[in-house]
């Protein structure tokens, strides 16, 4: 597909095989865009050719391709959309395949919020491109001219009511050309599609018990397989007598390599019991590694190697005589808790190795697995089927890892690897835990002069690539070492993601004080720093409003120049009623704002809570957000994923956190690793989009996160007058804040 | 040993082992994988089934417990997926991944059933056992009353 010899397919010829079709919109040029310099259009540029993202066969029928995941983001229903309306047709016409390493684009990960902007803006722009091409070859057939035609049901049909079918005018083009970056996009106004709150394409199969995840996939001859995972992160496996487990009913076969354990059965039940059996039969040698949780800012200190500058304007030295205000937050380690374990089908057989797997990169994790089963790489397939929220890096390519090194031991059966639940809460990569140290000064007119900020974090991505990135590879005998981590500075950011405030603040440092060690185990957890960032830097911006004697807003506004920014702070303070301060007794208001990444989805939310002073308890009523995610594809998908988004970050910040003693991770569970039930569910949260119509597409997924946790936080200190700096706000900590 | 089931309307004479959990036979069994597998511990409602009308978590339900009762699972809820809760679910487009759905919504519909016109505090009372990851609380709350309210117009 992208493999081609691109040396033998010039432009020239490419123009040629399209006849006068490109010219139309195409600026004059002589090289591919890429050769030029110019870059194309979201994931084009990676995988320029047309046919890679949109293939018409001669009956009409339409494949458009890509290489992100469902996720239960919605992805797919929004890119059939995008699909639908540039061709010209209905969203039902539209096939779509998502992720594989056979048959989609290498787009990385499906990560970051960057779907839409990647994948959204990639076949947007394919699909403009093709509808043009279709018309070009239809206006030849037809013998009128392009701007005469019309596109309608899958066929182009000319003023003297002439049609031809988009199969037989895909017959006679050559999609194997390259996209070019001023394809000719619809505009708002002439949509059909785009813009509308569409249902969700994956939804039936959801509500009536369909087959919608690997979990469900039933493939002939299936064996199902569970791993025996060590007491602790630094056991060693001593002895294990398997010997009553392989006489049990049903097994099939003991797999153990250095400190990995499995068990193969015909049945899931069996392999659950086998599981167990062969668990009690194994003798570990474990040892105290893990750090001590209760002093997490002393912990983290002690790991920084290296520093990095994320931002620096102006001087980092207060004028002498300055009142400095200073305040350190801490966010501890957090999990992605999907509600379905992770699960794996694997199957090796004469055409090399086929996985099943909710990864959400299929390239980077089919390179990890061939590489930790030293295949060539294109003896690995890797199809994404859907799981449960991943939320981040969570098992998801540690069980593609079990399931494929299972697998390879009963060649011609496939295998199904599901974890249990305490496997998943042990031994799922963490979000990492975070210090942030912020001071900050305030001039005569209650605006802030300086701002250092300095956040204390290991990477917040350990993803494939390498095998090393998998437990089951870090577990054989011949073991894969995870890969050194580096500290890396970068537009988007990790650790220091949103460090930087967006506010126009004169002077400024912000440091990422680098841990290299992780000694525990730590990943992509949606919204990476952005979390622990938003929450220290908007937190401060009330402490220090506060001290200005400002409204939170106003205090924001002032400091704000961006108008796309302020226009969401002012939307959500409007919406929210912000002028109007009364609430009931009891309740506080709090209010947070964010960019994500300072590059993506802009957002901002007032909401209220009400603190039970007796107890400690705390619960999100009503929350009232602003959203700017650029272009609108599908409304309720901005709706969903921002309501979704304030709704699990309210469970992060006032429930959760990891524990662990100095051997064992203790929250195995969901008593242990309690988080946000339906009681605790703020009552109405209502997200205004704001209309941004022409504008690139901007990631939402994350943009929530951030804002979240301080707009809970400044709601708490609203009601009670109590300053919260660590998470989460449990009720012990909300009630010692309280008697300060 | 042999059990016999009536699942979704039809006898089923299974013959697995007695500790085997109901969650098992029906995915393993009988092939029925509407119902999930989230934490075996009855602590987040993915694998809800009815046992005569009434939700149970089928993880902690042993197959002996289901003989004689009439199991109900997501997939024999209503015969066309049609049933008001699974219409008001599809109308609010309440799920995100949805791995908890099937779940929330044969608690939901259990709920309906004995409490037509629930109040919040009997939508909290009974579907605080059910967890959601994706954050979709909200709308689950919504798509109850919509539905609570489709069938009391159907009456």
């Amino acid at each position: 597909m992208t493999n081609v010899d691109r040396s033998a397919l010039t432009r020239r010829s490419l123009f040629v095989g399209a006849g006068a079709l490109v010219v139309s919109f195409a600026i004059a040029r002589h090289v591919p865009a890429q050769e030029a310099g110019v870059a194309l259009p979201g994931s084009l540029d990676d995988a320029p050719f047309l046919d890679s993202w949109i293939r018409v066969d001669a009956s009409g029928e339409i494949t458009v391709f890509t290489g992100k995941a469902e996720l239960g983001q919605g992805i797919k229903t929004a890119l059939i959309q995008v699909a639908a309306e540039e061709l010209e047709v209905t969203p039902d016409e539209i096939h779509l395949v998502t992720a594989d390493t056979a048959r989609t684009p290498d787009e990385g990960f499906t990560a970051g919020s960057q779907s839409m902007q990647n994948s959204g803006t990639a076949i947007r722009n394919a699909a403009a491109h093709v509808r043009a091409l279709l018309l070009e070859q239809a206006a030849q057939q037809i013998g009128a001219s392009a701007g005469t035609l019309r596109a309608e049901g899958k066929a182009v049909h000319g003023p003297d009511g002439r049609s031809i079918g988009y199969g037989d005018l895909a017959s006679a083009i050559n999609l194997h050309v390259e996209a070019q970056p001023n394809a000719p996009l619809k505009q708002q106004g002439s949509f059909k599609v785009m813009g509308q709150s569409l249902s969700r394409v994956d939804i039936p199969a959801k509500v009536t018990g369909g087959q919608a995840y690997v979990h469900d996939l039933r493939l002939e001859g299936m064996l199902h397989a569970r791993v025996v995972r060590p007491p602790s992160p630094a056991a060693r496996l001593v002895s294990v007598d398997a010997s009553a487990v392989q006489a049990m009913p049903g097994v099939v076969s003991v797999a153990r390599d250095g400190n990995f354990l499995a068990v193969v059965a015909q049945g899931e039940f069996q392999a659950v019991k086998a599981m167990r059996a062969l668990a009690a039969a194994a003798q570990w040698e474990e040892r105290a590694m893990l750090p001590d949780r209760a002093d997490l800012p002393a912990v983290l200190r002690s790991l920084e190697r290296e520093v990095g500058t994320v931002a620096e304007e102006g001087s980092p030295t207060p004028p002498s005589g300055a009142q400095v205000f200073r305040a350190r937050f801490t966010r501890p380690y957090q999990i992605h808790g999907s509600i379905g374990p992770s699960c794996a089908v694997a199957l090796m057989n004469e055409d090399g190795l086929t996985i099943w797997s909710h990864t959400q990169g299929v390239y980077p994790d089919r390179e990890a697995i061939a590489e930790f089963l030293g295949m060539p790489i294109e003896r690995v397939h890797v199809i994404h089927a859907e799981g449960a929220g991943c939320y981040g890096h969570n098992g998801a390519d540690d069980a593609a890892a079990d399931a494929a090194f299972i697998a390879r031991a009963v060649p011609g059966r496939p295998v199904r690897v599901q974890w249990m639940r305490e496997q998943e809460h042990a031994w799922e990569p963490y979000g990492p835990a975070m210090l942030a140290e912020v001071e900050a000064t305030l001039d005569q007119s209650g605006r802030i002069t300086h701002w250092n900020y300095d956040l204390w974090s290991n990477t917040h991505s350990t993803r494939p690539g390498g095998a090393g990135a998998l437990l089951a590879a870090r577990h054989v005998g011949e073991s894969f070492a995870p890969p050194a981590a580096q500290l890396r500075i970068t537009p988007s950011g990790n650790g220091d993601r949103n460090a930087n405030p967006l506010y126009a603040f004169s002077n400024r440092r912000v440091l990422w004080h680098f841990l290299p060690d992780m000694p525990v185990r730590v990943s992509a957890l949606r919204a990476l720093g952005a979390y622990a960032n938003v929450f220290a830097l908007e937190s401060f911006m009330d402490d220090l409003a506060l001290e200005a004697r400002v409204d939170p807003v106003e205090f924001r506004l002032r400091h704000m120049e961006e108008p796309r920014a302020r226009a969401v702070i002012e939307t959500a303070a409007e919406r929210f009623g912000w002028a109007d301060g009364s609430l009931p007794a009891g309740q506080g208001r709090g209010f947070a704002f964010a960019r994500y990444k300072n590059l993506a989805a802009y957002m901002a939310l007032a909401l209220t809570v009400e603190v039970d002073r007796s107890t400690g308890r705390v619960r999100v009523v009503r929350a009232v957000a602003a959203i700017d995610s650029g272009e609108i594809v599908n409304p309720d998908g901005i709706r969903n994923q921002t309501e979704g988004g304030i709704v699990q970050a309210t469970s992060w910040t006032l429930y959760e956190q990891a524990t662990f003693d100095d051997t064992r991770i203790t929250s195995v569970d969901w008593a242990s690793y309690p988080i946000l039930r339906f009681a605790s569910a703020p009552e109405n949260v209502a997200v205004h989009i704001m209309d941004r119509p022409g504008q690139p597409f901007l990631g939402t997924g994350e943009a929530a996160h951030g804002p979240t946790v301080a707009a809970i936080r400044n709601a708490i200190l609203n009601a009670t007058g109590a300053k919260l700096y660590d998470l989460p706000f449990t009720r012990d900590r909300v009630q010692a804040a309280m008697a300060l | 040993m042999a059990y016999t089931l009536n699942v979704n309307g039809a006898d089923h004479t299974v013959d697995v082992d007695g500790e085997m959990p109901l969650l098992w036979v029906l995915r393993d069994v009988l092939g029925m994988t509407g119902t999930k597998f989230g934490c075996g511990q009855a602590l987040c409602g993915a694998c809800t089934v009815h046992l005569d009308g009434t939700a149970v978590r089928s993880c902690q339900t042993f197959v002996s417990d289901a003989v004689g009762t009439t199991v109900t699972t997501i997939e024999g809820l209503s015969p066309d997926g049609n049933h008001p809760v699974q219409a008001a679910w599809r109308e609010a487009n309440v799920p995100q991944c949805g791995y908890c759905q099937g779940g929330q919504i044969m608690q939901a519909a259990s709920l309906l059933k004995d409490t037509p016109n629930p109040t919040d505090a009997d939508i909290d009372a009974a579907m605080s056992g059910n967890i959601c990851r994706c954050g979709t609380y909200p709308r689950i709350r919504a798509a109850i009353k919509q539905a609570a309210t489709k069938m009391a117009g159907a009456q």
